[in-house]
């Protein structure tokens, strides 16, 4: 245990430091752009269209999903991604990110074990906790 | 101006998410996880339903937005048909963003070829 306590603190000085500002200003700007992206599609859709808020905010949400899907097969979702860090993942694109690329990953190990089964390796996450957490939540609301 | 505070929520988030990234030491779908938690507990607390109808799509982007949608089908579900509406309404209003993300991703993996 010393010996490796000895060897981080020894390799510690060498390791690039994150550049903690840089990496928030990117994600910060590039998510933020994301959203507001995701603002006007919406109020193309309320104004020019004339569809329900309701209807509206889920064509937003599908538009969203499109394109990252479409740009997650020609590859440029990653490039995309490695820039802006959290701007890219954390937003329902890096969700829909994480289903298509590891889809296209697995596709060589099969239809249903390769695709199928692995189209939730990274993505599952946020279904579980999300249901499991609302799931909780629904039934503190239903008793108290 | 709608798009100016979709912007900053939307910015906000992502850029106070990378900072613990980067802080903490995590990783990113640990990350993903706790912003969904943390969507739905506020979506139950009905803080972000005021939230969404200032910021917009800066609020329902995030994957804070998923957490609150799946609290906000189970509430908008009513309680006269007792427990049953809990898993019943969970996924009245994601469930058409899911399966389509689901299904496109499949035809993406027929029709495009791994890279590398």
């Amino acid at each position: 245990m010393s010996l490796r306590k000895n060897y981080q603190h020894a390799v510690k000085q060498f390791q690039p430091k994150p550049s903690y500002i840089a990496n928030s200003l990117k994600a910060f700007i590039s998510g933020g752009l994301l959203c507001a992206c995701g603002e006007a599609l919406r109020k193309l859709y309320m104004n020019g269209f004339n569809v329900s808020a309701v209807n509206a905010d889920h064509l937003m949400m599908l538009t969203i999903i499109l394109l990252a899907v479409l740009f997650t097969a020609l590859g440029v979702y990653d490039t995309f991604s490695q820039f802006a860090g959290a701007g890219a993942t954390i937003l329902l694109s890096g969700f829909a990110n994480s289903l298509a690329s590891a889809a296209i990953e697995h596709r060589s190990e099969g239809w249903v074990g390769g695709v199928a089964n692995q189209m939730f390796k990274v993505g599952g996450a946020v279904i579980v906790y999300g249901v499991v957490v609302a799931f909780v939540l629904g039934v503190v609301h239903y008793i108290v | 101006m709608e798009y100016w505070i979709a912007f900053f929520v939307g910015g906000l988030i992502c850029g106070l998410a990378q900072f613990i990234i980067d802080r903490a030491n995590v990783a990113q779908i640990h990350m993903v996880a706790v912003l969904v938690s943390f969507g739905a507990i506020l979506g139950a607390l009905g803080v972000y339903d005021s939230l969404v109808s200032v910021a917009g799509a800066g609020a329902l982007l995030p994957m804070s937005g998923f957490g609150y949608l799946l609290v906000k089908g189970i509430w908008s579900h009513g309680t006269e048909q007792g427990w049953t509406n809990i898993g019943a309404g969970i996924f009245q209003f994601v469930g058409l963003e899911l399966s389509f993300t689901i299904v496109l991703s499949f035809f993406a993996a027929i029709i495009w070829k791994p890279r590398g």
